[in-house]
């Protein structure tokens, strides 16, 4: 209750914070533009009516919905490196884990934003001579991506969350340089309170933009 | 196929038929059958289709004369049969059990026919996501490889001639029932079909909609335009062609000209269905 709070520890580490955010930043993008991508072409594997397609992507999704990412970090990281011949780093193990968890979810949001789009639209693309691809792309796609953007929106924040267990096997990102800060100098306090500024002031503008575009990719409705 | 007897002088044909019997048809089917799971809705139907053909097909809901017509373009595979376009088989057939023939068909054969064989349709399928001039370029960009400008230009043309040149950025959200039908149809001449198909266009319309979009459909009928036309507006059908089928229990019940099949009915069920439309006539 009486406790006096003091910043100046935190303050007084600038590169570490820097370096926190910048590691953060990074595991972000990457797992971002994977997670997405493998998730799409794992929605696009679900809604296949082909088996040899379908039940492999099933048991993908299956597997990585129903086990905790911060397992999977460490399997990545301590039980991986058994099996293949290349070291793997902390930043590789994690964004393996949080990439392959976050395909599998944004697999089942692909998924259904494809299968929620009527048959009237892929009879219009078929009647003019396109191929299912064709169709895929130009008028499947761009109608069911807007009507999942608030889903896909959710999974990015997820996704920006989901780094500070990267901090489990040492990376550094900003979590990690929390923990280091907070241990330096003995004020968890203050440490975890500029942490989870931080992140707010990272996802807040990241939502408001979203938003933006929400209403923006309406304009046609 | 009789459809050589030509018409009798009540529509507004004016063109002669040049095609003789001996001539290949643009479309001929031959044993149609569609069954969906155990429910056979097309139980043999035979059709030859020549040019300048203005074909209405009539029938009771459930009769199959949507179905005839969505297997003519391939959005139902045919269960059994044989469709030529232009005298040539689509698909490729290959001995099946029983004596049966089994046709398979590649998405590649099916593209190009569909090129050929447009087809309008009764919710108007217009993509909600582009505007109506990027509507009637979808197809050129994508399906023909046009170039953008060269299909922005073919694309405005289309809408002209639907009277829609001053909706090209508009999208459909912001277009009437009559209007999008229009734009669906300019969709599908864009592509310069040798056959139009409507599957009731005027079924999904506010009545006083129904007339922008039937004079569209007859200013294709003046131009010679080959066109079967699945409707429930029996008046129009009268007007706009010069053969009428009627369907019931999915195969062709009745046949001829509008003045025969409409005016003189032969068959029981094409009089009552005939009665039914004219119940509340004033």
């Amino acid at each position: 209750m009486n406790h006096q709070w003091n910043f100046d520890a935190v303050w007084d580490n600038p590169e570490a914070l820097l370096a926190g955010a910048a590691g953060t930043l990074r595991i972000f993008a990457i797992c971002l533009v994977l997670g997405l991508a493998l998730g799409l072409l794992v929605g696009l594997g679900r809604y296949s009516t082909r088996k040899w397609i379908y039940l492999p992507t099933s048991a993908f999704v299956e597997f990585f919905r129903n086990t905790p990412v911060l397992v999977q970090i460490l399997w990545f990281y301590f039980a991986l490196p058994m099996l293949v011949p290349f070291e793997i780093s902390p930043l590789m193990a994690a964004a393996l884990g949080i990439s392959l968890n976050s395909a599998a979810f944004s697999g089942e949001i692909f998924r259904a934003g494809i299968q929620s789009i009527e048959r009237g639209q892929w009879e219009g693309a078929q009647a003019l001579g396109m191929r299912h691809a064709q169709a895929m792309r130009r008028i499947i796609l761009p109608q069911a991506v807007k009507r999942m953007l608030p889903a896909l929106t959710n999974r990015a924040i997820e996704i920006f969350k989901m780094s500070t267990l990267a901090s489990a096997v040492a990376y550094v990102e900003l979590l990690q340089q929390g923990k280091l800060i907070a241990s330096l100098n003995y004020n968890p306090i203050e440490a975890y309170t500029v942490i989870a500024l931080l992140f707010f002031a990272f996802l807040y503008p990241l939502v408001q933009a979203t938003y933006a575009l929400e209403r923006r990719m309406r304009r046609g409705d | 196929m009789p459809w050589s007897a030509g018409c009798a002088g009540a529509t507004d044909d004016h063109r002669p038929m040049t095609i003789t019997d001996t001539s290949v048809p643009l479309l001929r089917v031959t044993g149609l059958h569609k069954h969906f799971g155990k429910d056979e809705i097309i139980k043999g139907i035979n059709l030859d289709v020549a040019p300048g053909d203005r074909i209405a097909i009539l029938g009771a809901s459930g009769s199959g004369k949507s179905t005839l017509l969505r297997c003519l373009n391939f959005m139902e595979k045919p269960t059994a049969g044989r469709i030529e376009l232009a005298g040539a088989a689509i698909g490729v057939e290959r001995p099946g059990r029983n004596g049966a023939v089994d046709t398979t068909y590649t998405e590649r054969e099916l593209t190009k026919v569909r090129q050929r064989v447009g087809m309008v349709f009764q919710q108007f399928n217009l993509f909600p996501h582009m505007t109506a001039l990027g509507n009637v370029m979808e197809g050129l960009r994508t399906v023909k490889g046009m170039a953008r400008d060269a299909a922005g230009t073919k694309a405005r043309e289309q809408l002209a001639r639907v009277g829609l040149d001053d909706k090209a950025d508009t999208y459909p959200a912001r277009l009437s029932g009559g209007q999008k039908q229009r734009v669906a149809i300019a969709r599908a001449l864009a592509m310069e079909p040798e056959l139009l198909l409507f599957d009731e266009p005027t079924s999904a319309l506010d009545p006083e909609l129904v007339g922008e979009v039937l004079r569209t459909i007859r200013t294709l009928a003046e131009e010679g335009r080959t066109m079967l036309l699945v409707t429930h507006e029996v008046g129009f059908a009268y007007h706009f062609a010069n053969r009428i089928l009627f369907i019931a229990d999915g195969v062709i019940h009745e046949q001829g000209t509008p003045d025969e099949v409409l005016k003189n009915p032969q068959q029981a069920r094409t009089q009552a269905f005939l009665a039914r439309h004219n119940e509340f006539h004033f």
